[in-house]
């Protein structure tokens, strides 16, 4: 006979040991789906965890490693500040989208002028802008009607989608692309393209911005009173009323942050890995994202490393896909599976295994 | 630019260490699918294209593909990985791949590049497509001479040349067969989206057209129009399992023998980058089965017209043809060239609604 038992206090160690050994699951589980599809598991974890970091074309596969990872890492950082105060900004997706849409436009309204100086830092801010003003809707929303951030911004990503597509086909279409949709691209335009810092390392504006994003987080989470609020806001919210906690500013700053730093991302990846705004520019980071935070523990450096875990997954499954003939939804449901292992065994954090029956005292 | 060069010179070393060196091995060949290869329809006929060229040469070959390849940064990568891995001759088949294969082309000069649909060509990079539009206007007379309410729906994807191509040439032949006849269509914004496709078959058949044509890749409008009755026809792929009705016929995509001949020419040494763009004659684009919910009559008259395309007797956009707006375009007599065809961002005359932008 197993039980449950509820802890008194939830379990540190579980609480850091739960990913580890939801990958170690995941990894099984997987090799086992592997197995039935009558692939080598052995081999086809291997091209997952082990060639894109240390295998044959690991020096091109490392620098790819940044560029997934760089996005998922500084959106789930955001959403982890909202997250940790019970904000759920659920629509990242979209304001992912409007930052690109805001930066990509001011680029593009200069073209073809080369002034980096200016151009460069100008699509920063309105990326972050439009991020952030698409995360406000739901927070203003929030705070004046008392409406429920979770689906507002969930429905905005299909909203940001529908704009995306008419700034692809119409507003910000390439005049010179022959009637068909999607913009010029900006990796062609020297004054407005995130390049690689280093050729060949993956390493662009948009991953520095997520290392800076994680360490910023940190001193805010662990030496600032605002990461004291958060934190407080999230754990006990009617002491954090008593502490003096404004819950309205609260919800606003946390969306603002995580819409800004999701604006970010979209600004860095349409100015560089993908280089235009087309119909379907988007392909899930910010939803993604989310899965990210849980699993880095919603604290900095988790996320950081859950990031180039998540990004692993995805370049190695890619791999898998295309040296062993895996089919895509196999990876898909590989993915799946670490999510559903990790909240499977987050329930050891608040509660013990008891074997035998309960004994009353 | 010298950036590029520098990692040019990395990649070049590392393949020439790599599974290149060697020519004796089996040519590699790639494919980079948009959808899944069980969409059944576009994804699926270049599936089957794979299918056809292991079928050819055997041990000759070695395949390899990756399904539901994001169009952006991710393709970039998946293209990077197939020619890191050796791959000799890699097939991009979605428009959206334009960049990432002209991108990754430069990258790995030895490797030849082939794009489906797109625009941009390179020394290694070669772009091929259908004309679709010719099987469009084998429908449009079905569809002209079949209706009962004299209204027929499109269901369109996006609204790029390739899509608009199709909606004037269906059009303009079922105007020829039914002058009284109008037509609907509906955008919807993806290629594959079974949800919102047979959404858009339903709003259409309450709108009270009989006959569904779709310029996307699922079966589901064929679902929605068996439910209502009303007739439709495969897309890309044969979609036989609704037959014989609704689907009355299909715009087959016959990839095979394009892939075997561009194979070929990468083993024979003979590879040339060219643009090429094949309709019914060549038999790249093929009429699927006339089934017999079409009167027999009819079936002859498509059947004439298809044959008179095959044989380059008949072009489906030949004057007098007029744009939206009531200007002339085609004189009588006179035949669309190429690259007015290529570049089409305008409906013909008679249809109403707009292109959106």
């Amino acid at each position: 006979m197993i039980r449950l038992e509820k802890r008194p206090t939830p379990s540190q160690v579980w609480s850091w040991a739960t990913p580890l050994v939801a990958v170690l699951a995941t990894m099984v589980a997987g090799g086992v789906l592997f197995a039935f599809l009558g692939k080598n598991p052995v081999e086809v974890i291997r091209t997952i965890f082990w060639d894109p970091i240390l295998g044959e074309f690991a020096f091109y596969y490392r620098g790819q490693l940044l560029v997934k990872a760089g996005p998922l890492i500084l959106i789930a950082i955001g959403l982890s500040l909202g997250f940790r105060a019970g904000i759920w900004n659920i629509g990242a997706e979209g304001q992912y989208i409007m930052g690109a849409i805001f930066g990509a436009a001011v680029g593009l309204a200069f073209y073809p002028m080369e002034a980096r100086w200016l151009i460069f830092p100008l699509m920063i801010i309105a990326g972050a802008f439009g991020g952030f003003i698409w995360a406000m809707i739901p927070g203003i929303l929030r705070t004046r009607f008392n409406t429920n951030e979770i689906l507002v911004s969930l429905l905005l990503v299909y909203v940001a989608e529908q704009i995306l597509a008419w700034a692809a086909l119409s507003a910000l279409r390439n005049p010179e692309g022959a009637g068909f949709p999607g913009s010029r691209n900006l990796k062609q335009y020297a004054s407005a393209a995130n390049e690689e810092l280093i050729v060949g390392w993956g390493m662009h504006w948009g991953v520095v911005a997520a290392f800076i994003a994680v360490i910023f987080a940190y001193i805010l989470l662990s030496r600032h009173i605002l990461g004291l609020n958060i934190r407080l806001a999230g754990e006990a919210p009617r002491a954090a009323r008593f502490a003096g906690v404004n819950p309205e500013r609260l919800v606003l700053l946390c969306l603002g942050i995580s819409g800004g730093l999701a604006g970010l991302a979209g600004l860095f990846e349409v100015a560089g890995p993908a280089g235009q705004i087309s119909i379907d520019f988007n392909v899930g980071y910010g939803f993604t994202a989310i899965i990210v935070a849980f699993l880095g523990r919603l604290h900095p450096i988790g996320i950081l490393l859950a990031g180039l875990l998540m990004a692993l997954t995805y370049i190695g499954g890619e791999a898998a896909q295309a040296t062993l003939g895996l089919p895509a939804a196999a990876i898909q449901a590989f993915q799946g599976m670490l999510l559903f292992f990790l909240l499977a065994f987050d329930v050891l954090t608040n509660y013990r295994v008891r074997f035998g029956r309960e004994v009353k005292a | 630019m010298k950036k590029r060069t520098f990692l040019a010179a990395t990649l070049a070393a590392t393949m020439a260490t790599g599974a290149f060196a060697d020519g004796h091995e089996p040519v590699k060949v790639g494919f980079i699918y948009v959808g899944p290869i069980g969409d059944g329809g576009w994804t699926y006929e270049h599936h089957q294209g794979l299918l056809a060229v292991e079928a050819e040469f055997g041990d000759k070959v070695e395949t390899v593909y990756q399904e539901n390849v994001p169009e952006g940064a991710d393709a970039e990568r998946a293209l990077t990985q197939m020619a890191l891995q050796g791959a000799d001759i890699i097939f991009t088949t979605s428009f959206g791949y334009m960049d990432p294969t002209i991108n990754v082309a430069q990258k790995f000069p030895d490797v030849k590049f082939e794009h489906a649909t797109g625009y941009k060509r390179a020394d290694n990079v070669s772009t091929y497509s259908a004309r679709f539009y010719e099987g469009r206007a084998v429908q449009g007379h079905i569809a002209g001479r079949m209706t009962k309410t004299n209204k027929i729906g499109y269901i369109a994807s996006f609204p790029i040349p390739e899509v608009i191509r199709g909606i004037n040439s269906t059009y303009i032949h079922a105007k020829k067969a039914n002058p009284d006849v109008e037509m609907n269509v509906i955008w919807v914004y993806t290629w594959f989206d079974p949800a919102k496709e047979a959404d858009a078959a339903k709003a259409l058949i309450d709108n009270g057209i009989d006959v569904v044509l779709q310029h996307t890749d699922s079966t589901a409008p064929q679902a929605a129009a068996a439910e209502a009755g009303v007739i439709s026809f495969g897309q890309a792929s044969d979609m036989a399992e609704y037959k014989p009705a609704p689907r009355v016929s299909s715009i087959i995509d016959n990839w095979g023998p394009y892939y075997i001949q561009r194979v070929r020419a990468v083993m024979d040494g003979s590879w040339e980058s060219v643009d090429t763009w094949d309709g019914i004659g060549p038999g790249m684009v093929e009429i699927g089965e006339i089934t017999d919910a079409v009167p027999a009559d009819v079936k002859a008259e498509a059947e004439a017209l298809r044959d008179s395309i095959a044989a380059g007797e008949y072009s489906p956009f030949t004057g007098p043809l007029n744009k939206q707006d009531g200007s002339a375009w085609l004189a009588e007599g006179e035949v669309a060239d190429d690259g007015t065809l290529a570049g089409m961002g305008f409906y013909v005359e008679g249809i109403t609604g707009e292109i959106p932008n």
